[in-house]
């Protein structure tokens, strides 16, 4: 029997939510409408490091509309024990706690809240509150502070120690041919759209709800509870919208803990957000040194890796990132060895940011890798394939998968790599350079437990949910593709519900996790779902079916189908009628190791992608246009080539960032980041992008999770910036070798 | 913002009338003036809105100019079919600046009056001389990568933002004003000014003084002329260096070369003195280089900033050579011609 064309899992199609994005009535959480509403401003820290000696509080009540100024002096009741403050990512260290106590631990930290009945009142009273300081020392020069570095004793949740293979200090000693220097990455910060802003119901019966601006609604619920004592069930957070966050939305952020502080306090309804300014007052990528020495043979043949990264944090929370592992994977070389510091400045704790210490170390890594191609005179991509290592060098396990060879290969027959001449600035087109550089992007392929549920009512609609986010990810159409995949049903029949804590339990969205685990659970969910409908089938009068197993039938059109007789069909509503059910509602969780995945318990598990760039370089001026990029990614299983492609491109673009403008500049007298906003902090604009085609590779792998996804988050911004660097050298044969790469470090 | 007072003028006698206090902003565009209201760097007592005044249009000058209502949008200045025809770096200049949105909602008149965008001035939580006289200039000494080169003081070393006032700075245009002591009118060169030890002033304007208009001189530029913008990446950013040039080449040499350069100093930077080297030369990268020499003479970096003299050279070199081959840098394509 002839049906539509089948939508599911592989499909291209537009973004579910997509019609509600664009026409505004998506929204997001300082949006929703709240009688009665409250608007709360922070107050900053003018200084980096001391403490408060007085608020001088008189001026901004004063200011008609004014409601309340909540200080460390006058704040409810908070738990007491950095315990209480631990999130999911269970940083070491003392969390930061916001009116605590008098003490300054970063510029622009919050130390008051102005309360008021409109947003500009609370803002303008908040610029007329007096802050009395006594000052202490600070270091916010990282390049300083590297002198003091250090290996922390407790390590983060995710980071992986280094392990070292051979003799490297020998075996570059002894390299005929050698590549060495320290990389430098800018501190960056986030800077998603949508701004960090919480609204706060209050319900009047100690309940609230909470939107909130987060990658996860029950992380930040859990926080909630363990901060103010709330009983669990008291508590609900929403996030059902996020504007982007890139990793700055993983910890809750302090204005969801001052809006509810300042709902407690006033035991009314009340919003707090942020303006752009003081999205500098948080999450930012670390600031990163890396000293690289890669020895080899005349052949091009590694024989010795060497790769020490510091990245930096605050001096309250150890913040660590897998930095140096990456290059150790990657290569095939009998000698390798890293070490991982951090080092501690007078700034907030610095965060993950999209693909937290691969973007940064296997970014830097890879245009050392290019530097080595140079000294060994042989074509970077092909000096990438003479050491390249189909195992993880690093633990020496097997991949569950691994086309970075074909990725390669796809890439450079899309880019057309084969025409380059590979001496630096042979290439020309007018007054401008031409360079062609190459690298390779590497994330890992994760899997976090998660729960979902299916809902199937007897018209014929089904509803998954599970608590995830979607951070303009596209986990809604992720979801309701694999709900049409597994039920056979149309997307149009489909609701995918998340961003709820009340949902099925999911981790924080983050890491690139979510649409294989995700995906993972909805799928289980869904198939109890079938089998319930197939058990109601036998109901049925005559039993059309017989004694059918989920093996032998398939989900098709809304029918249960026979394999084996496709035209023996049985439509839900009448299976669910003959049972006499109204619904059917199944929930099931996802977790490391069912389905074909433990085969890959002992295997390494990465995305990989091979990046082409091309820029165009005024020979003079220095001015770097990047005219071409391609990026060619083994990511496993594609759930959906149209958002996945999106999300390829999002990484893309802010590798442009990464390697050309993105820089947040302190002031380390002051101890304060300067360009603090839109105008000075540079993030690419339109003119800054050009061509970038995005290729996925095939790559079915079964064992590495249940749908064979690897997720695509962060895998396009890994290498990005080192393949615009490196295409940068081959254009004008000058080595920057500190990101970002401004006019300033080209001209000469 | 502070709570303020507001005022909507119906002629530019009550506006003047108006402007006549104490703390006093006039509005227009406000794509500037509401940002720094917001952020508490300027807090008027009173904001006289004066969109509503008959200041909107582009008229023809007796004598063969062209006079720029203050009020005309700068996407409207830029696109007028006369200025793009007879001032066509003025549009090329306008067009290199902020974005589309923010262009349709300037105004010429804001534009000659935008203010730095320093950080420090920006932010109040530090010490800044031209936002709070007497507090020091927290960008000597401190973050200082787009900050003047030339003709700062030791109080102050904002740049001013500008792009179209750099065209202008070329044209010869004239700043009209009005204000309590009537009519009068400011040339170019003498209407932005130096820090100096008052970097609060920004320009010439007195007390409660309103600009009308810009007037532009008959004199056209139509073939030889560029605006050369260089910046920290292709589009909406502020010049580290800009350069605007306008040029008449007779027989092969030139008769008349103009020289100005934006976000180097407090005021476009212009040297009448250092344009005669180009008078009756021929275009050669030695004389564009002996020219830049002199424009650059007593140029001082600030630290972060020393690029700037660099770059300004190979600029200027560069918009003379464009300048002088009538090939002008065109404002879509980011490839520097």
């Amino acid at each position: 029997m002839a049906t539509a064309a089948k939508i599911g899992i592989g499909s291209a199609i537009n973004r579910v939510d997509g019609v509600e994005k664009v026409t505004g009535t998506a929204r997001y959480a300082a949006e929703h409408p709240v009688e009665n509403l409250l608007y709360g401003y922070i107050v900053e820290a003018a200084i980096a490091k001391g403490r408060i000696v007085s608020i001088d509080e008189e001026a901004a009540r004063a200011v008609p509309g004014v409601i309340e100024v909540i200080t460390h002096l006058n704040r409810p009741h908070v738990a007491w024990t950095d315990h209480s403050y631990q999130d999911e990512l269970k940083i070491p260290g003392s969390p930061f706690r916001p009116l605590y106590d008098d003490r300054i631990q970063f510029s622009q930290q919050p130390i008051a809240l102005v309360m008021a009945e409109t947003f500009e009142a609370a803002r303008y009273a908040a610029s007329v509150v007096e802050v009395a300081y006594a000052a202490e020392a600070h270091n916010t020069d990282f390049e300083v502070a590297v002198g003091d570095k250090y290996v922390p004793k407790k390590k983060r949740s995710g980071y992986t120690a280094p392990k070292n293979r051979g003799d490297a200090a020998q075996a570059f000693a002894d390299a005929p041919l050698k590549a060495a220097g320290d990389y430098r990455l800018a501190p960056e910060h986030h800077n998603p759209m949508e701004m960090f802003g919480s609204t706060v119901e209050w319900h009047g019966d100690g309940s609230i709800t909470v939107w909130d601006k987060t990658q996860g609604s029950q992380g930040v619920h859990a926080y909630l509870a363990s901060v103010f004592g709330f009983s669990k069930k008291k508590v609900r957070v929403l996030n059902p919208y996020v504007g982007g966050a890139f990793g700055s939305g993983l910890r809750p952020q302090h204005q969801v803990f001052l809006a509810v502080l300042a709902a407690k306090k006033l035991e009314r309804s009340v919003r707090v957000t942020m303006i752009r300014n003081q999205m500098f007052s948080h999450a930012y990528r670390p600031q990163a040194i890396q000293s690289i020495a890669l020895g080899a043979e005349t052949t091009g043949k590694l024989t010795a890796i060497r790769n020490a990264a510091t990245t930096s944090t605050s001096r309250y929370e150890d913040n660590m990132e897998n930095v140096v592992t990456w290059g150790l994977m990657n290569y095939d070389c009998p000698n390798a060895d890293a070490e991982y510091t951090v080092a501690q400045v007078d700034t907030a704790t610095s965060a993950d940011m999209r693909a937290p210490g691969a973007a940064t170390g296997m970014t830097l890594f890879e245009m050392a890798i290019d530097e080595m191609a140079y000294e060994a005179k042989v074509d970077p991509l092909e000096f990438r394939l003479v050491n390249y290592s189909p195992i993880d060098a690093m633990n020496g396990t097997p991949y569950t998968s691994k086309a970075l060879r074909e990725a390669f290969r796809e890439g450079a027959e899309a880019f057309g790599w084969s025409e380059r001449s590979a001496e630096p600035r042979s290439m020309r087109d007018g007054k401008e350079l031409v360079g062609w550089g190459c690298a390779t992007g590497m994330w890992d392929a994760q899997f976090s437990k998660t729960s979902a549920s299916a809902k199937l009512t007897a018209n014929g609609h089904l509803e998954v949910a599970c608590a995830t986010s979607d951070i303009g990810t596209g986990s809604y159409t992720v979801m309701t593709l694999v709900a049409a995949e597994t039920l056979g049903l149309p997307p149009e029949q489909i609701t995918a519900k998340l961003g709820d804590s009340d949902l099925p339990t999911a981790p924080v969205e983050g890491g690139s996790w979510g649409a294989a685990s995700t995906g993972a659970a909805v799928q289980l969910a869904c198939q109890a779902v079938g089998k319930k409908l197939l058990k109601a089938a036998g109901e049925i009068a005559g039993a059309p079916l017989g004694d059918a197993k989920m093996d032998d039938v398939l989900f098709e059109d809304g029918c249960i189908v026979l394999k084996d007789t496709p035209t023996v069909r049985v439509p839900f509503g009448d299976a669910m009628h003959a049972a006499d059910l109204t619904e059917i509602e199944e929930e099931e969780t996802a977790a490391p190791g069912f389905g074909d995945m433990w085969k890959g318990l002992h295997k390494s598990k990465n995305t990989h992608s091979a990046i082409f760039a091309e820029v165009k370089v005024d020979e003079e001026l220095g001015v770097v246009r990047v005219t071409r990029i391609v990026d060619a990614v083994a990511a496993g299983r594609i759930i959906n080539p149209k958002t996945a492609r999106s999300q390829i491109l999002g990484g893309v673009v802010m590798g442009v960032g990464m390697a050309l403008h993105e820089e947040t500049f302190p002031d380390h007298r002051l101890g304060r980041w300067m360009n603090h906003n839109f105008g000075e902090y540079h993030v690419p604009v339109h003119a800054d992008i050009h061509d970038i085609q995005v290729i996925f590779v095939d790559e079915p792998d079964p064992e590495v999770t249940p749908l064979g996804v690897k997720g695509l988050g962060e895998i396009g911004i890994v290498g990005t910036a080192a393949a615009i660097a490196n295409a940068i050298f081959h254009a004008t044969g000058k080595r920057v070798r500190s990101l970002p790469i401004t006019i300033d470090k080209i001209l000469d | 913002m502070n709570r303020f007072d507001y005022a909507r003028p119906a002629s530019v006698a009550e506006a003047v009338q108006a402007g006549a206090g104490e703390q006093v902003r006039y509005l227009a565009g406000g794509t500037n003036l509401i940002d720094l209201m917001k952020e508490n760097v300027d807090r008027p007592m009173t904001v006289i809105d004066i969109n509503r005044l008959p200041l909107d249009a582009i008229e023809e000058l007796d004598g063969g100019g062209l006079r720029l209502g203050a009020l005309v949008p700068n996407s409207n200045t830029a696109w007028d079919a006369r200025v793009e025809q007879r001032y066509p770096l003025l549009s090329s200049a306008i067009l290199a600046g902020a974005s589309p949105q923010l262009r349709n909602a300037a105004t010429n008149g804001g534009n000659l009056n935008q203010r730095t965008r320093c950080y420090y001035f920006y932010d109040v939580a530090t010490p800044c001389n031209k936002r709070e006289p007497g507090s020091g200039c927290g960008a000597i000494g401190g973050v200082n990568r787009i900050h003047a080169i030339l003709g700062a003081s030791d109080q102050c070393i904002a740049t001013h933002p500008s792009d179209m006032c750099v065209a202008l700075a070329v044209l010869d245009a004239t700043v009209q004003v009005t204000g309590p002591d009537g009519d009068r009118a400011i040339p170019i060169a003498d209407y932005h000014r130096l820090p100096g030890d008052e970097p609060w002033r920004d320009n010439t304007l007195k007390p409660g003084e309103l600009v009308t208009g810009i007037d532009l001189p008959a004199e056209d530029f139509t073939q030889n002329y560029t605006y050369l913008k260089l910046r920290d990446r292709l589009s909406y950013a502020f010049a580290l260096v800009s350069i605007a040039v306008v040029m008449r080449v007779e027989d092969g040499t030139i008769a008349e070369a103009r020289v100005a350069l934006g976000g180097v100093a407090h005021k476009p930077w212009r040297s009448t003195e250092a344009e005669k080297l180009l008078k009756g030369q021929q275009p050669s990268p030695q004389a564009f280089g002996a020219f830049a020499d002199a424009l650059l003479a007593g140029a001082v970096g600030q630290g972060e900033n020393d690029f700037k003299i660099l770059l300004a050279r190979k600029g200027i070199i560069r918009a003379l050579k464009q300048a002088a081959e009538a090939t002008p840098q065109s404002q879509t394509d980011k490839r520097v011609a």
